[in-house]
């Protein structure tokens, strides 16, 4: 039981990485890693919103949306799986604005460290990505929990590396067309081949 | 007209949306590993972002800005399952390879951020060329990384031998390393590289610069000249 849910958690965090696997949030990946305090500020962020909003979609899916879900109700050939999408992002920002409010007003230490990165995260990929990806996963609540977890931690590792040789990187002679955005994108391309090696990992 | 042809063809190079203003590039990455699933999906997104452009310039008078991000996205979604569905019906292999990433064009940048930067300050008309040339820009980059990921990665465009393959009895032995998912990312930087090799103004400052040395500041010059000191 306890190895199932260790064994999503790892696989979340280092074989299907978001960002590094799937390329999920490369948006705000790249935009945001110039500076390691931010990416790490970021990483939180998202390991925070991916842990509440996974399993709460997981419930409206497997109560409300899914093919046969609403026997509960006495509806029980109705299928509502196509209204997915928005109800998910719905969720999501909704989230993201209570969480905000929630924070503001009982732990302002974390609001202020987390600061314009929450209201940026309703438009990162790697959230509804994470949804989508239990969606097709067909996890249930428990596993969820966990997968929405890795995810997070997977993908503030994968920023907070980057963040990391960018923060060197910028100290070096490179041509001038590379400069900035064209390095990176090679950079990301080699971290990504370094997590490829994780591949084989079974527990 | 000329103003019209600007909006829509400034995006293709100059302003493209993937290489200059680093938006939608989560699904460039992950989709273009053959050619004909790369096309889908650019139709697919530019489908959605040139009507959710028209749309939103449509309300853009009647919508109370401090709800504007919810309708935007609201519309956006609604465009996208539209999109998803007849996806599904006409083409449900594609829609299998392509899995989640239909569904993420609702958060791509590149809608969200016409939405707000074009949209809701110019009419409808004006609108949906822009977010039609933004569509194309990303297609362009998209259409680029998938025939050559596909040509050197199977030797094939659209299913169609171009290099006759070794199994077949031709020459070329197909490099799988193009087909890895990561080799996206070093492409789109040599695009990058090669984009800004031609169009000068998009380079960026660097933070740091190497000092060159001047024999009159520097009082032991070193043996050869063309050595480089670190600030």
């Amino acid at each position: 039981m306890i190895e199932n849910y260790l064994n999503i958690f790892i696989n979340a965090i280092f074989i299907e990485n978001l960002a590094l696997s799937v390329f999920l949030g490369m948006c705000t990946f790249i935009a945001i890693s110039k500076k390691i305090e931010a990416a790490i500020g970021l990483g939180i962020a998202v390991i925070v919103v991916l842990a509440i909003t996974v399993p709460i979609n997981n419930l409206i899916y497997n109560f409300i949306l899914r093919d046969g879900a609403l026997a509960w109700a006495g509806l029980s050939d109705v299928d509502l799986s196509f209204v997915g999408l928005i109800s998910y992002i719905g969720v999501i920002a909704a989230c993201v604005q209570i969480l905000e409010m929630f924070l503001d007003k009982y732990v302002p230490v974390l609001y202020n460290a987390l600061g314009i990165f929450l209201p940026l995260i309703t438009v990162n990929c790697a959230i509804l990505g994470a949804s989508l990806f239990m969606v097709e996963k067909d996890l249930y609540f428990g596993e969820s929990v966990a997968y929405g977890l890795g995810a997070g931690v997977g993908w503030a590792l994968a920023i907070t590396i980057l963040a990391g040789i960018r923060e060197k990187l910028k100290y070096s002679d490179m041509p001038e067309g590379l400069q900035g955005l064209g390095s990176t994108f090679i950079i990301v391309g080699l971290m990504s081949f370094g997590f490829m090696s994780f591949g084989g990992i079974i527990l | 007209m000329s103003k019209y042809s600007e909006i829509l063809f400034r995006p293709v190079f100059k302003e493209n949306p993937i290489a200059l203003q680093m938006l939608g590039i989560c699904s460039a990455l992950a989709v273009t590993s053959k050619l004909y699933p790369t096309l889908i999906m650019c139709v697919a997104l530019t489908v959605t972002v040139s009507l959710s452009n028209f749309f939103i310039s449509m309300i853009r008078n009647i919508t109370p800005s401090n709800i504007r991000i919810i309708v935007q996205m609201t519309i956006i979604s609604s465009l996208v399952i539209l999109v998803d569905q007849a996806l599904k019906a006409y083409d449900y292999e594609t829609s299998k390879t392509l899995s989640v990433f239909v569904g993420l064009i609702i958060t791509n940048c590149i809608v969200m951020g016409r939405a707000e930067a074009f949209a809701m300050q110019n009419p409808p008309g004006v609108s949906f060329l822009d977010g039609f040339g933004n569509g194309l820009g990303y297609s362009v980059i998209l259409i680029v990384l998938g025939t050559i990921r596909e040509l050197f990665g199977t030797g094939t465009i659209l299913e169609y031998e171009i290099f006759p393959l070794v199994q077949n009895g031709g020459w070329y032995v197909p490099n799988n390393f193009f087909l890895l998912p990561p080799v996206s990312f070093i492409l789109i930087g040599l695009i990058i590289w090669a984009l800004r090799a031609w169009q000068k103004d998009q380079i960026e400052e660097p933070e740091f610069k190497m000092s060159q040395n001047s024999p009159e500041i520097v009082p032991n010059p070193p043996p050869t000249p063309s050595s480089k000191a670190v600030s």
